[in-house]
């Protein structure tokens, strides 16, 4: 049935705010309902709204969809968003697979041990500068267009900016190596619709707090 | 190019393994080129031939395909193993990650200590029993079709096979209150190319020993 897809998950970013960026990129309207009890989410699972009894759960086009991956696919094939023909998907996988590993260790930063969250982030920012931005900087300079599969926005462009602005926030200089991806975070911030999800009062979500990694735990463990 | 696909990877399971399972269930010969050593390795790191540093890569149709899930989605849809519209993938795609995390944690255990490896065992089987088979039984008994999605052999029924037969050497019985799992196992398996990749001689690669998991800690150096 027709109607704003409805985002079900914690008010903070997680592993639900690729899934904003991309319905927001897409111009697509949501609605959020926010989990900060564990008996909201014990009844999620007794109604069997949750296939794996975990979230984020997304409920769109009259399915209750849950794994990451999966509704970020359903929405970038959805939207135009999932390149031209398998080739381009492809490309667009890989960089989005690459992207998703070095995201996965910004969101698990703030749950990590005291004495290992010195290491874990000097290995985001090793990983960043080493490993991810040096395949997204040479991409872009080899083709010379604006984005980084078959010279359209796609949902590979919006994960990495997610992924530039997250690592920023922790390493605010970390893009002085990479003119390219520096020129690409301000085109890709200055399309209408992504302009608008970064503006104050969207919903994108701020960074993880000590309110948010306490309700996390105490919705999730028993 | 055609040619026949080339993977790169060492002489086990490990992320490899979903890969050679769908390649095979689709008739498709592939080559492998096993990394013994830590210098191999680090050839394919120095020539340039992974995208993010890291294996399983895969080289086919002139690509060098990095990222597990980018290759196996590649190969469904080349293959006509995703299903007939993106709803049907949307379903492929949630039942694919709800096996993939069951045979992620499964994958670990011979690289953990004997005291991690016992809670973790139990872990798996608990999250065998109670989290994932009950959907994929509930999905058979729901449509009482020989197939998880449309009717229609998919990535998922592949996959869903690949795990309960990694479940079944965590503990032999696990599927004793899944009936209808064991009939799809049963029909899955007779599947002429599946039944081929079961049989001693094929490419399929046996559990990890101890002897493998050094091996495999020596070249990834951890």
């Amino acid at each position: 049935m027709s109607g704003k897809p409805k985002l079900i998950y914690f008010n903070g970013r997680g592993r639900m705010e690729p899934i904003r960026w991309l319905l927001a990129a897409a111009g697509v309207e949501f609605e959020e309902i926010f989990l900060d009890t564990r008996e909201q989410y014990l009844k999620l699972i007794k109604d069997g709204s949750l296939m794996f009894q975990q979230l984020p759960l997304v409920e769109i086009d009259g399915m209750k969809m849950v794994q990451t991956r999966a509704i970020l696919s359903y929405i970038a094939g959805k939207y135009n968003l999932y390149g031209k023909d398998l080739k381009e998907r492809a490309l667009i996988d890989m960089y989005v697979e690459g992207i998703t590993d070095l995201r996965n260790m910004i969101i698990l930063f703030p749950f990590s041990p005291p004495e290992a969250k010195e290491k874990n982030l000097a290995l985001i920012m090793e990983r960043a500068t080493h490993r991810y931005f040096p395949v997204f900087e040479k991409a872009l300079k080899q083709h010379g267009q604006d984005f980084l599969v078959g010279n359209k926005l796609s949902w590979a462009d919006v994960q990495l900016i997610e992924a530039i602005l997250a690592v920023e926030e922790k390493f605010p200089a970390v893009l002085s190596g990479f003119p390219q991806l520096q020129a690409f975070k301000t085109r890709i911030s200055n399309m209408p619709a992504i302009k608008k999800f970064l503006q104050p009062g969207s919903p994108r979500k701020p960074p993880p707090d000590d309110h948010y990694i306490a309700t996390v735990l105490e919705v999730l463990i028993e | 190019m055609a040619g026949k696909p080339k993977l790169h990877y060492t002489k086990g399971r490990g992320k490899m393994e979903s890969i050679r399972w769908l390649l095979a269930a689709a008739g498709v010969e592939f080559e492998e080129d096993f990394i013994e050593t830590r210098e191999d390795l680090e050839k394919l790191r120095s020539d340039g031939s992974l995208l993010f540093q890291q294996v399983p890569m895969v080289e086919m149709d002139g690509m060098k395909m990095v990222q597990t899930r980018a290759i196996l989605s590649y190969i469904a849809a080349k293959h006509n193993l995703y299903g007939k519209d993106l709803k049907e993938r949307a379903w492929i795609d949630m039942y694919v990650e709800g096996t993939t995390d069951l045979m992620g944690m499964i994958m670990l255990l011979p690289f953990q200590t004997a005291e991690e490896k016992k809670k973790n065992l139990d872990l798996i089987i608990e999250r065998a029993k109670n989290r994932y088979f009950p959907v994929y039984e509930k999905a058979l008994k729901d449509h009482g079709h020989d197939y998880l999605v449309g009717n229609k052999l998919s990535w998922a029924d592949i996959q869903l096979l690949e795990a309960i037969l990694m479940a079944e050497e965590c503990q032999a019985g696990i599927l004793s209150a899944f009936p209808l799992l064991q009939a799809f196992k049963g029909r899955i398996s007779n599947i002429p190319t599946i039944k081929k990749f079961l049989q001693p001689g094929s490419q399929r690669k046996p559990p990890a020993d101890e002897k493998f998991v050094a091996h495999v800690k020596a070249i990834f150096n951890f």
